[in-house]
């Protein structure tokens, strides 16, 4: 008898994409915070004066600051949203579910700059909303929508939506229907139910959804640079204007450093709430 | 009949929360695809009266043409690589109960968490520090580094339905690994395959961030090319291209639907 089991492969399969990752992934990262302890560009000498400089610099922490509130402002509003489009997939019959699950894919695929750029017709002085606006009589001139903060939250919380709404689809459905129904048959109304029984039980897809869509906004790019505007400055364009246009490499890569380690803070703070509340879901 | 206000008031409250939140969904797909068919010079909406025009213009735009070929064909080889190194990975990690697997899933999707434009600075510095000039093949490195992970995590999860049974079977039939791979285990993981592969495919066709570092001047990318336009002036030949765009992906959706049920993978 062969010992090896018919269902497990070679480990040894796994090494060509681990030693990919290895020089392409994590040598650059490493290369990256090597960089980011030069004084200057040359590499004259090193140091943390990048980091201290990023740190003590009120332009810059503001920038940070800015970036983390807009990631919770688009999160708390698609996780507003999007509960109830998952909360009605999960009692839909197959049809409806294949026409929310279209519409619900269709943005996740769909280009980020043609998404973006729909943003810009929709609320630009001569778009949807203006003209709208307009004929009805609410407003006397075009209202300034694009290039504002509202404007931006709208346009990253249809664009990262999806990623709220998959999980929470999966998490609500795993709920045993029966909890419901006992919730009701003990007296409890709806909104009783939905509150005590249906959020705390979907806690984990709302953390899951919560965990993506604030990284995916916080890190998007192309949305808040083009609904945003020059005024607005987050991290990735701040990023990329070091690197790019003043090549100031060393300050560009403390700045990523620190945009990185933010990220993977938030990740992790949101893993161990979801281990916390998966343990609390099926107590 | 007692009207139940309290369930009512709830279903009312659920119904009316999503209804808004679907419209906000696909209002912009609909927007764009409304205002590309514009007579006019402007993207006022609704569009003056409706013509062909903008896709006309479309066909002679050779500047986009030329950054469409080139995201094809960086995205068409990131996809290979990606496919060939993910499922690979994917065999050797799914279904083993080794810590080591763990620890090389994290690493495998270790990409996808990162802020791709931090990975695409440091791609460019890793690069010169090699000293290796930025070229096509540096930005499908970079495309597959970002994109494999979409092959990992959708061939892990066709393997873990996999029913090891059948395997076994095969394999008390007589058969060896490799003829109970390619005639059991492949045909029932390509459809996790594929739709790896799908999601990887748009994904690197379009990215930004790691293309911006770690392009050379020569290759112009569509996202980019896009972007750029929109930066500068509002032009209405991009409508008409996002409007190609749109019917495009939909089209591929239905297909990989079709395919691989993909909407059961992503849910």
């Amino acid at each position: 008898m062969s010992s090896a089991s018919p269902t497990a492969y070679d480990m040894k399969l796994a090494l060509p994409l681990a030693g990919f990752l290895t020089a392409f992934f994590a040598a650059p990262l490493a290369i990256l915070f090597l960089l980011s302890l030069q004084v200057d560009p040359k590499g004259s000498a090193y140091g943390l004066i990048q980091y201290t400089n990023f740190l003590g610099d009120l332009f810059s922490l503001g920038v940070l600051g800015s970036t983390l509130l807009l990631g919770l402002e688009v999160t708390a509003l698609c996780l507003l949203l999007g509960y109830p489009v998952a909360w009605i997939y999960t009692r839909s019959g197959p049809k409806v579910r294949s026409l929310i699950i279209l519409i619900v894919l269709l943005p996740l695929l769909t280009s980020v700059v043609v998404r973006t750029f729909a943003w810009i017709v929709i609320l630009g002085r001569q778009g949807i909303v203006n003209s709208t606006l307009l004929s009805l009589g609410l407003a006397e001139t075009p209202l300034k929508l694009l290039y504002t903060q509202g404007g931006l939250i709208v346009a990253l919380a249809q664009v990262q939506m999806p990623l709220t709404i998959l999980p929470l689809i999966t998490a609500i459905g795993r709920i045993d229907p029966n909890l419901g129904d006992a919730s009701a048959s003990l007296g409890a109304g709806q909104w009783r139910t939905f509150v005590k029984i249906m959020l705390p039980l979907s806690l984990p897809g709302i953390i899951a959804g919560a965990m993506l869509t604030y990284a995916a906004s916080i890190t998007a790019f192309i949305t808040q640079s083009l609904v945003g505007g020059g005024q607005m400055l987050f991290m990735p364009m701040y990023l990329y204007q070091q690197a790019s246009t003043l090549q100031n490499w060393p300050f560009a890569a403390a700045i990523s450093i620190i945009f990185l380690v933010a990220v993977l803070a938030v990740v992790t703070l949101f893993n161990l709430l979801g281990r916390l509340s998966r343990g609390y879901a099926n107590a | 009949m007692r009207v139940d206000w309290e369930a009512l008031s709830f279903r009312l409250a659920m119904g009316l929360v999503a209804f808004v939140a679907l419209v906000l969904l696909v209002a912009p797909t609909a927007v764009v695809i409304i205002v590309s068919f514009t007579s006019g010079f402007s993207l006022r909406f609704p569009p003056p009266g409706y013509s062909l025009r903008w896709y006309g213009e479309l066909l002679d735009a050779w500047q986009l043409h030329f950054a469409a070929m080139n995201s094809l064909k960086v995205a068409a080889w990131t996809t290979g690589l990606s496919v060939v190194l993910g499922t690979m990975a994917a065999l050797a990690i799914a279904r083993s109960p080794k810590w080591s697997a763990k620890l090389l899933d994290s690493f495998f999707m270790s990409p996808l968490v990162l802020p791709a434009l931090a990975f695409g600075l440091a791609g460019l510095m890793f690069f010169s520090a090699l000293g290796l000039p930025v070229s096509p093949m540096t930005l499908i490195i970079g495309h597959t580094v970002v994109c494999v992970p979409y092959l990992v995590r959708n061939t892990v999860a066709a393997l873990s339905q996999l029913d090891p049974s059948l395997l076994e079977c095969s394999a008390s039939l007589g058969a060896d690994r490799l003829y109970t791979f390619r005639r059991i285990t492949l045909p029932l993981i390509l459809p996790g395959i594929l739709a790896g592969g799908f999601i990887a495919f748009m994904s690197s066709f379009d990215n930004v961030p790691v293309s911006l570092f770690l392009r050379d001047a020569a290759t112009d990318m569509l996202p980019i090319r896009m972007w750029q336009d929109l930066e500068g002036k509002l032009d209405v030949t991009i409508a008409a291209l996002s409007g190609v765009l749109i019917v495009v992906t939909i089209a591929l959706i239905m297909v990989m639907e079709r395919l691989t049920g993909l909407s059961r993978r992503l849910a």
